[in-house]
C-alpha cells in the first residue's frame, strides 16, 4: 500500500510540472492551432534565468532567505520566458498568421533549435550541465512510510494555484472572455471588436510565465539544469496536452497527471517497467485516441471554413 | 500589386548576397587546396603537414571529458612538434565535435576521412559513437586509437565467444569492460563487503555492458542482484524507478551510465532515504559528478582505467606541462589517455613518414602494421596492443568521493590493481 502511494505521489510531482508546460502548448493550439514546438526551450530559458539571477542579481548576504531568493528568481523566470515567448510570437510567428499551416510549425522548431543553441554557446558555461542552487530545502519527510521531499510539496502546490489561478483568469475575466472567443471563432471575435492579435500575445504570455515557473521548479527539484532540458519535457508536455484534449486547459492538467501516474505504476508494477514507462506513457495516448480521438475532456478548437 | 513590387525589390539584394557568399567561399576553398598542396609539396623547404583528428563530445552533456581528450591529443601534439619528432613533417590538430551522438560522429568521421591528409583518428569517448565511427574509418584506413571506449565488441566482435576482430585499424589504451566490470565486483564484494546490489543502466551500449558484466561477476562472487532496472540517459526525474529500488533494501547501487544521470540518480536516491553507496565505472568518474550531486555523492565509487594520473611517477611531466600549456579546462579521466593515443599515432608516423615526401594510401596500412607492432612508454603505463587491438595493460583505480583536507569533495583513489 506504502509502494502505491508513493508511485502516486512520485507520479503526481512528475505530472505537475508537465502538466504546467502542457498548459502553454493548449492555450496557443486553442487559439491560433499552432503547435510551438520551441515551448519546451521557453521553460529551460525560465531555469537557466532563473540560475542567473540567483548567481548575478540576489547579493550573496540574501542568498540563504528563501522569501527573497524565491519570489526573486521566480519572477527573473516568468520576466525572461515571457519575453522570449512574446518575441518568437512577434518575430517569428506572426509574419506566417495567414501562411500554410506547416510553415509555422517547421518555423516554431526553428525557434526552438535556434533558442537551444543560443543558451548552449552564450550562457556562462552554457555548454555544461549547471549546478542549481537548493532554494528549498531539499529535506523529506515521512508519513506512514511513504517518503515526501518539501521540494515536491512545493512543486504541487505551486502548479495546482497557477492551475486554477489560469482557470479563474480565462473563465472569469473579460480578457479571459476574448481569449475564449478568439479560441471559437477569430473571424466573427475580430468583429465583435476584440483585438485578436493582442488576445494571441496574451496567450504566449501566460504559457510563457507558466513555462518558466515550471523552469525553475525543475532547477530546485533537481539542483541541475542543462541545455536540453526542454527537449524531453516539452515531447512530454505536448503529448499530455494532446491525451487531454488539444485546446483544452483542464485537459492538459488532466493529461500531464495520467502521464506523470502512468508512468510511476509502470515502473512499479509492470515486468522491466523501468526499461518501458515511456513506451506505457505512450501506449496510454494510443489507446485514449483510439477511442476518443478528441482526447479525454474533448478538444476544444475552432471550427474553420 | 505593391506587394508583388516590394518583395521583387527584397529579392534583389538577397540574390546579391547569395552570389557574394558563393564566390567567397570558392575563392577560399581554393585557397585552402592550395596552401595545402604546396605545404605537401616536396620542395621548396616548406614542412609537409599531416593530421591527427580528435572525434569527442566538445559540446553537449559529456563536454567535460571530450575536452579533456581534445586538450591531451593537443598537448602530445604541440610537443611532438616542438622536438621534431617526424623529420621534415608538420602535425596538425583536425578536432571535430561528437556531441555524444552517434550519427553526428559518423559524419565527423566521414569528414575527417575524406581529407587525405588525416592518417589517425584520436577518439571517440562513447562506445555507442565509437560503433558508427570504427567502420568509417577501417573502410578508408585511418587508424583510430581511443582513449575511452570499453565496451568490448569494438575489438572482439559481438560474440563473447568467439572473438574476431572486426575493425582492424582500431586500436584502443582503454581497458575493456570485460574486465572493468568484473574489477568493480570484486572490490565490490571483496573489499566493500556488499551483498545485494540493485544494478542499473542507461541502456546505452557502454551502460548496459559495463552493468551486465558487473552483475554476472558480482553473483559469481556469490553476492545477491535482485533487479536490473534502467533509466534513459537524458532522463532527470528517477522519483518512480528509486522508490522501486528501495524495497530491495540494497547495500549499494551499481550504475552504468555518465555522469550526467548518474549524478542526478545519487542526489535524488538521498534525497529519497536511500543512503547508499552509488558505484559505476569511468564514466562517472568526473568532477561534473561531483559538482552536480554535492553532498549526496559522498561515498560514491568508481573505477577508471589505469591507475590515477597525478600519482603516476610517469605522469607528473604529463601534469606539468598540461599546467604549463594553460588549458582552460581540466585534463579529467581521459586526457593522460589521449596524450599517450596521440603519440601511440605520432610514433607509428615517425616510422612511415621518414623519407617520404607525400602521404599516399599505401603508407596507411603500414602506419597500422607499425601501431600493432609497437609499443611505447606513455604516462599511464606502457602501451602496447594484443591481436584485437586491446590494450595489454590491464590496470585499473577505485575512486571514492570523500571529503578532502580543505573541506571540498573529490575523488580519492582507493585501490590500484592490476586486474588477472
Amino acid at each position: 500500500m506504502a509502494r502505491l502511494v508513493q508511485q502516486l505521489i512520485n507520479g503526481t510531482v512528475l505530472g505537475a510540472t508537465i502538466g504546467l508546460i502542457a498548459l502553454g502548448y493548449t492555450m496557443v493550439y486553442g487559439i491560433i492551432q499552432l503547435i510551438n514546438f520551441a515551448h519546451g526551450e521557453i521553460f529551460m530559458i525560465g531555469a537557466f534565468s532563473g540560475l542567473y539571477a540567483y548567481n548575478h542579481l540576489i547579493p550573496e548576504a540574501l542568498r540563504q532567505n528563501v522569501a527573497v531568493t524565491l519570489p526573486l528568481v521566480m519572477l527573473a523566470a516568468i520576466v525572461a520566458s515571457t519575453t522570449v515567448a512574446v518575441l518568437a510570437e512577434r518575430l517569428a510567428y506572426r509574419p506566417l498568421r495567414n501562411a500554410p499551416r506547416l510553415a509555422p510549425l517547421i518555423t516554431a522548431i526553428g525557434v526552438s533549435i535556434a533558442l537551444q543553441e543560443a543558451i548552449r554557446l552564450f550562457y556562462p558555461g552554457g555548454k555544461n550541465r549547471q549546478s542549481f542552487p537548493r532554494i528549498i530545502s531539499g529535506d523529506t519527510f515521512q508519513i506512514g512510510g511513504v517518503t515526501i521531499a518539501w521540494t515536491s510539496v512545493f512543486t504541487v502546490v505551486t502548479a495546482v494555484v497557477l492551475m486554477l489561478a489560469l482557470e479563474a483568469f480565462v473563465n472569469r475575466t473579460r480578457l479571459g472572455k476574448a481569449m475564449r472567443a478568439t479560441s471559437q471563432d477569430p473571424e466573427t471575435a475580430r468583429l465583435m471588436g476584440i483585438d485578436t492579435d493582442k488576445v494571441i500575445v496574451v496567450a504566449f504570455m501566460l504559457g510563457g510565465a507558466l513555462a518558466g515557473v515550471a523552469g525553475v521548479i525543475q532547477g530546485v527539484r533537481f539542483t541541475a539544469i542543462d541545455f536540453h532540458i526542454g527537449f524531453l519535457a516539452g515531447i512530454k508536455a505536448f503529448t499530455a496536452a494532446v491525451l487531454g484534449g488539444i485546446g483544452n486547459i483542464r485537459g492538459a492538467v488532466l493529461g500531464g497527471f495520467v502521464i506523470g501516474i502512468v508512468e510511476a505504476l509502470a515502473t512499479e508494477y509492470l515486468p522491466r517497467g523501468s526499461d518501458w514507462k515511456d513506451v506505457w506513457a505512450f501506449v496510454v495516448l494510443v489507446v485514449v485516441l483510439t477511442f476518443r480521438p478528441q482526447g479525454l475532456l474533448g478538444e476544444q478548437v475552432a471550427v474553420r471554413s | 500589386m505593391l506587394r508583388g513590387r516590394r518583395q521583387s525589390l527584397r529579392g534583389t539584394p538577397r540574390a546579391g548576397a547569395g552570389i557574394a557568399i558563393l564566390v567567397a567561399a570558392v575563392i577560399l576553398s581554393a585557397c585552402g587546396s592550395n596552401k595545402s598542396e604546396t605545404q605537401q609539396g616536396a620542395d621548396g623547404g616548406s614542412e609537409k603537414t599531416v593530421k591527427i583528428g580528435v572525434i569527442a563530445p566538445l559540446s553537449g552533456s559529456l563536454t567535460a571529458l571530450g575536452l579533456g581528450i581534445k586538450n591531451g591529443a593537443d598537448l602530445a601534439v604541440r610537443q611532438a612538434n616542438e622536438q621534431k619528432k617526424i623529420k621534415g613533417w608538420k602535425i596538425v590538430l583536425s578536432p571535430e565535435d561528437d556531441t555524444a551522438v552517434p550519427d553526428v560522429g559518423a559524419n565527423a568521421a566521414t569528414k575527417l576521412s575524406d581529407d587525405k591528409a588525416v592518417m589517425g583518428v584520436i577518439g571517440t569517448l562513447n562506445s555507442s559513437v565509437a560503433e558508427k565511427v570504427a567502420p568509417i574509418l577501417n573502410s578508408q584506413k585511418v587508424v583510430m586509437v581511443s582513449p575511452a571506449n570499453t565496451n568490448p565488441t569494438l575489438t572482439q566482435g559481438p560474440d563473447p565467444n568467439r572473438s574476431i576482430r572486426p575493425f582492424e585499424y582500431y586500436f584502443r589504451v582503454a581497458t575493456t569492460d570485460l574486465i572493468q566490470g568484473p574489477f568493480a565486483a570484486n572490490y565490490a564484494y571483496d573489499t566493500a563487503k556488499k551483498r545485494n546490489v540493485v544494478v542499473v543502466h542507461d541502456k546505452k551500449t557502454y551502460g548496459q555492458g559495463l552493468a551486465l558484466q558487473f552483475k554476472a561477476q558480482f553473483e559469481k562472487n556469490g553476492g545477491k542482484v535482485p533487479a536490473v532496472e534502467t533509466v534513459e540517459p537524458e532522463d532527470q526525474d528517477f522519483s518512480a524507478v528509486l522508490s522501486r529500488i528501495k524495497r530491495f533494501n540494497p547495500d549499494m547501487i551499481y550504475f552504468g551510465g555518465e555522469y550526467p544521470a548518474a549524478s542526478l540518480f545519487t542526489s535524488q536516491a538521498d534525497q529519497q532515504g536511500l543512503k547508499v553507496p552509488l558505484m559505476g565505472g569511468d564514466g562517472i568518474f568526473s568532477g561534473t559528478f561531483i559538482s552536480v550531486a554535492k553532498a549526496a555523492g559522498e561515498g560514491d565509487l568508481a573505477t577508471s582505467v589505469g591507475a590515477p594520473t597525478d600519482k603516476l611517477p610517469t605522469a607528473q611531466a604529463f601534469v606539468d606541462a598540461y599546467k604549463a600549456a594553460g588549458y582552460a579546462d581540466p585534463y579529467e579521466a581521459y586526457g593522460a589517455y589521449s596524450y599517450d593515443a596521440a603519440n601511440v599515432i605520432i610514433a607509428g608516423l615517425a616510422k612511415v613518414l621518414d623519407g617520404q615526401d607525400k602521404i599516399t594510401d599505401e603508407l596507411r596500412p603500414k602506419l597500422r602494421q607499425a601501431i600493432q607492432d609497437g609499443s611505447i612508454d606513455g604516462v599511464t603505463g606502457k602501451v602496447a596492443f594484443d591481436e584485437y587491438g586491446d590494450t595489454t595493460t590491464r590496470i585499473l583505480t577505485v575512486y571514492k568521493v570523500e571529503k578532502g583536507a580543505d573541506g571540498n569533495l573529490a575523488w580519492k583513489p582507493q585501490e590500484t590493481k592490476e586486474f588477472k
